[in-house]
């Protein structure tokens, strides 16, 4: 590949904490990746974001993000949630299909979200998944699968009730959620 | 590969700043202590939301609200938003959001003893151009107190929220402003290894941004991760 000989390479910017005071970002509907008219097998995904005490992160700015369905005019496929003062997220979505995984034995990935966790006390943001599938389909995903099999559960939400699933992050402790380098 | 697949490229060593850093206090309990597990970029981390001016309406003028202008000193931030190739990132979405000229949030969490302002809310949108290019016309922010430590103040900042092309492109960061004696005493700015990296979060002043009998300008540009130039192999670990 050649090189833009007008233009000058540079480093990636740093990142800074979102600080305490990102709220004037929030739109609540942001947490409602239907709000546009999206149909399709309505869900909703919360939980909660703990620190290393097990307090409540009750000022964390907490995304998701899903490849599946496609994103669309109707479907933004991301969405944004601010953490109250119990630490609580929530989401309503369309529920993801499995994606591919192209290169690792060409094989499939569990239905999934991705999900960024930003907040005061924290530089650079947290990448992590939510997983909302069972059975098989979380053994044979190749993400899951390089994970320490004692750690996968922290990133494979609970289905409390048809459509509520649930999964918790751990800063730390011995829950600690898995997070990754993207 | 069609080049929206291709991978995106590691950050450059100490250009970001680490989740372990005891003199940022509110780190303590929140930092992981595992290592972060590298995975390799799917079609989940490769992809990303898009955000259109349609469903996101921008506000490029935040120095006035609802015909009350705000108080203090009006500013001009101004940049190119590039990846690592010096490639525009035309048509994203930059979201800022900063302290009135006192210093004070508009939220009910910031008790800091300063005024509102009916005038300043606080909060910017814009999308970039075909050059990358964005503009905002703003305030200059106040410096404010935090508890990190004893007389803690953060300096002068102006928060910026990006998303650029794909999930793993995304970036808050803060700017700066030049001069301010506050920044080598700050552990969040401090919190980032390069000094270069560090110098390059400083917006500069610039004459030509700046307009006559109206307001100062300031030049900040943005880079956000590039891809590599070849596809990542099988198997291929990336550093
Ligand atoms: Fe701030």
């Amino acid at each position: 590949m050649t090189t833009t000989s007008q233009t000058t390479a540079s480093q990636t910017t740093a990142s800074q904490t979102i600080g305490p005071f990102w709220h004037l970002l929030e739109d609540k509907s942001w947490a409602d990746l239907t709000r546009f008219g999206a149909v399709g097998e309505v869900i909703s995904v919360s939980g909660r974001v703990l620190d290393g005490g097990g307090a409540p992160m009750s000022d964390a700015c907490v995304e998701i993000w899903q490849a599946s369905p496609t994103r669309s005019d109707v479907f933004p496929g991301f969405g944004r949630s601010a953490t109250d003062a119990q630490g609580r997220y929530a989401f309503k979505t369309i529920m993801p299909g499995a994606v591919p995984m192209v290169g690792a034995g060409n094989s499939w990935q569990a239905p999934h979200f991705a999900v960024t966790i930003f907040a005061r006390g924290l530089l650079f943001h947290l990448m992590t998944r939510c997983y909302v599938a069972e059975g098989a389909a979380l053994a044979e995903d190749p993400v899951l699968g390089m994970v320490a099999p004692e750690r996968r559960a922290t990133l494979v939400a609970r289905c409390r009730a048809p459509g509520d699933w649930v999964l918790d992050f751990h800063m730390q402790g011995a829950l600690e959620t898995v997070f990754f380098e993207i | 590969m069609t080049i929206t697949e291709m991978p995106f490229k590691p950050y450059a060593p100490g250009t970001q700043p680490g989740n372990d850093t005891p003199a940022y206090r509110s780190t303590g309990l929140r930092h992981p202590t595992q290592s972060l597990l590298r995975i390799p970029q799917s079609v989940t981390e490769l992809s990303g939301p898009q955000f259109s001016p349609a469903q996101y309406p921008p506000t490029a003028n935040i120095a006035v609200n609802d015909g009350v202008e705000a108080m203090g000193e009006r500013i001009i931030v101004q940049g190119r938003v590039l990846d690592e190739d010096g490639r525009p990132v035309a048509g994203s979405m930059v979201e800022i959001w900063q302290a009135n000229a006192a210093g004070r949030y508009n939220l009910p969490r910031d008790a800091h003893d300063a005024p509102l302002d009916p005038g300043f809310k606080g909060i910017g949108r814009v999308f970039t151009d075909a050059q990358g290019g964005y503009r905002f016309i703003t305030i200059k922010p106040g410096a404010y107190p935090w508890g990190n430590h004893e007389n803690a103040w953060r300096p002068n900042h102006i928060h910026f929220s990006l998303f650029g092309p794909g999930y793993a492109t995304r970036l808050i960061t803060q700017m700066y402003f030049p001069g301010d004696p506050l920044l080598a005493l700050d552990p969040i700015f401090l919190a980032t290894p390069d000094a270069a990296a560090r110098a390059r979060l400083v917006a500069s002043f610039d004459l030509a941004v700046t307009q006559p009998n109206w307001a100062l300008g300031y030049r900040f540009d943005i880079v956000l991760r590039g891809r590599n130039a070849t596809p990542m192999e099988d198997g291929d670990d990336h550093h």
